[in-house]
């Protein structure tokens, strides 16, 4: 290194000092910021020993908790990859009416308080709500039930994918589906080996953002739930409910379950990208689009 | 195939891109649609292809109405300006994929054989398994090709084939395009905005300015009998000098031409750069050299009229480059336009 320093030319910000400080603000900020807390759940959640943690997980509604959660993340993940790719393919791909209008449209949820979200769902779908009083007649309950968590779920995670895939296939073009509808191939068949190939990563990105966030989502949830402790209660609303308890260890347990969801759900996507780099596609989409060509 | 456009009318919004275009291409015939940006060469391109839709008129292809059917059916190679290869896929695997999706059945044997044969055509045998971000520009550009012959297209089309390629890239691509197509003898349109190319290139060009077509002949009809100023202006360099027509004989400076056909009033006398002979004693028309600019087969001289009207013509490298000095500029080849509205 010392070397390096004496035959290459300083470039701006390359001085030594400005390097450590710069490094070191940034460890410190990570360690303070993510590593710590992180820490302190994995050992607060098994500071009564492993048996009790087995328990309290083992407990029903921990257990209830758990799977409402990933079956929530189940739905709502799905319908929102559906919805965020149809949604980026129409705004990037076609020329229609309301197109400004429908890519302000999907970002409200992100600028919306869930909260909000929350409270809309009661207006629609409670009891005293738009459609309230028809759904009871039918006997179809949406809020403090499973629909009403997935929808709350959804309104909060909408943008997600749309959001990653919209500025990537903006910049691809139209070139290479209409290169592929010119040779032959019908919608699906462009979709599925043009399209998709060219977006997946952006979209492995929006699935893991849209994954983490429903299983994480906490205002919309406890709205729309009810919180129902052993029924509606996701696993953040039952690791709320347990901290009030004064159930500390509990709270911790639960929360180092939905921390490692959260860190399957990082494994699968670094696992699925390095399945992608062993292919040798790999490099021509990592490698920069060619330049243009000088025009002389 | 033969192609034939009656009557074609598109617009974007509020911008006309193409007015009322006919035209008639021969089969097998290799045709250049030439204009400025905006001129709707490219429009009129992808409206044979099917990928824009006429607002009215009809595309034939032979004696069949092809104007309804999407580009899927209609049996065209389009070759996209930046290529359009699919990234993700191999030489190889681009130009198979037509062959793949199509509905006749082609057995894995068949499609692989054809590859070859494609790749050998092109000159990239080889490169079969590279990925296209792994080949140059002008290896790209045969691939695309390449890709577009392989579904057996009944018409071949391209859009600023060479526009994204350097000069020698362009030059030789030109020369091997003209050998596939008497190789194929495919009826072939495509786009270009340089002159050189369509000229170079083209058994007919056919020359647009504002989504109309201006001229449309062979390389040499277009380049010797231009129809009007804008035709004479994009084809080359061209100087411009005022002139007022009266009698059929046309008044420049202190010189006289003859203006067969052309009405009374003021008209702009045009010539190529070429076509000037400089003397330093008469006749014809008295300027002054302000510049020299030297070139590897000829020097260009700028030059200002008594009335200050700015001309540039071709001179041999041993033009004596003085400036300042004074002579007089006989004009070959003039030719007349009337600017009467």
């Amino acid at each position: 290194m010392s070397t390096a320093r004496h035959t290459k030319p300083p470039r701006v910000g390359d001085a030594p000092i400005f390097r450590r400080l710069l490094i070191a603000i940034v460890l410190i900020l990570v360690v303070l910021v993510v590593v710590a807390p992180l820490a302190v759940i994995g050992v607060q959640a098994v500071s009564k020993g492993i048996g009790y943690f087995a328990r309290t997980i083992a407990q029903p509604d921990t257990r209830h908790a758990i799977l409402l959660t990933v079956a929530t993340a189940l739905i709502a993940v799905p319908i929102n990859i559906a919805f965020g790719v149809a949604a980026a393919w129409a705004i990037t791909k076609y020329d229609f009416r309301g197109r400004r209008l429908l890519l302000i449209v999907i970002e409200i949820p992100f600028s919306i308080s869930p909260i909000v979200a929350g409270v809309c769902y009661l207006f629609v779908y409670g009891l005293q709500g738009l459609f309230g009083e028809m759904l009871q007649s039918a006997d179809i309950k949406i809020l403090f039930a499973l629909p009403g968590i997935v929808l709350a779920s959804m309104f909060v995670t909408a943008p997600f994918v749309a959001r990653e895939l919209i500025p990537l296939m903006q910049a691809q073009g139209r070139d290479l589906e209409e290169a592929a509808t010119s040779l032959g191939a019908s919608g699906w068949r462009t979709f599925f080996s043009v399209t998709l190939p060219n977006i997946k990563w952006a979209l492995l990105y929006g699935v893991v953002l849209c994954n983490s966030r429903v299983m994480g989502e906490f205002g919309a949830v406890s709205v729309v739930s009810g919180n129902i402790r052993g029924q509606t209660n996701t696993l953040p609303l039952h690791i709320e409910l347990l901290y009030h308890d004064y159930n500390a260890v509990g709270a911790f347990a639960a929360a180092s379950i939905l921390a490692l969801l959260a860190v399957v759900t990082l494994i699968a996507k670094v696992a699925l990208e390095r399945r992608g780099a062993g292919r040798v596609s790999r490099p021509s989409l990592a490698a920069p689009q060619p330049a243009l060509e000088k025009i002389p | 195939m033969k192609i034939r456009l009656d009557n074609i009318v598109k617009t974007f919004e509020t911008f006309r891109a193409v007015r009322d275009v006919s035209l008639e291409i021969g089969s097998g015939e290799l045709v250049a649609l030439l204009g400025p940006s905006g001129s709707g060469k490219t429009t009129i391109l992808r409206m044979v292809a099917g990928l824009e839709f006429p607002d009215s008129g009809d595309i034939f292809f032979g004696d069949e109405n092809a104007t309804e059917i999407p580009v899927r059916h209609r049996g065209v190679g389009f070759v996209f300006q930046h290529y359009a290869l699919f990234p993700h896929m191999t030489v190889g695997e681009n130009i198979a994929f037509g062959m793949k999706v199509s509905k006749t059945r082609r057995s894995p044997t068949d499609i692989a054989a054809r590859v070859a044969d494609l790749l050998r055509l092109v000159q990239l045998d080889g490169l079969r398994d590279r990925f296209p971000g792994q080949i140059s520009g002008g290896q790209r550009q045969r691939v695309a090709l390449a890709r577009a012959l392989a579904v057996d297209p009944k018409v071949l089309l391209l859009d600023e084939p060479f526009g994204a390629l350097d000069a020698n890239v362009r030059r030789d691509l030109r020369r091997w395009l003209r050998q596939i197509h008497a190789e194929l003898g495919i009826t072939t349109l495509f786009v270009t905005h340089d002159q050189e190319e369509a000229l170079d290139l083209a058994d007919r060009v056919v020359i647009l300015d504002k989504g109309r077509i201006v001229q449309q002949g062979t390389s040499e009809e277009v380049c010797r009998q231009p129809e009007n100023a804008f035709v004479m202006n994009f084809l080359g360099d061209t100087n411009r000098l005022s002139a007022v027509v009266k009698d059929e004989r046309a008044e420049v400076l202190d010189a006289v031409y003859a203006a067969p056909g052309l009405p009374d009033g003021p008209a702009d006398l045009m010539f190529r750069p070429a076509d000037v002979a400089w003397s330093e004693q008469g006749p014809g028309l008295a300027a002054n050299v302000v510049r020299v600019i030297d070139r590897p087969d000829s020097r260009r001289v700028l030059a200002v009229t008594a009335n200050g009207q700015n001309i540039e013509f071709d001179a041999s490298p041993e033009f004596p480059a003085a400036v300042g000095s004074r002579g007089f500029l006989e004009i070959r080849r003039p030719r007349l336009f009337s600017t009467t509205a």
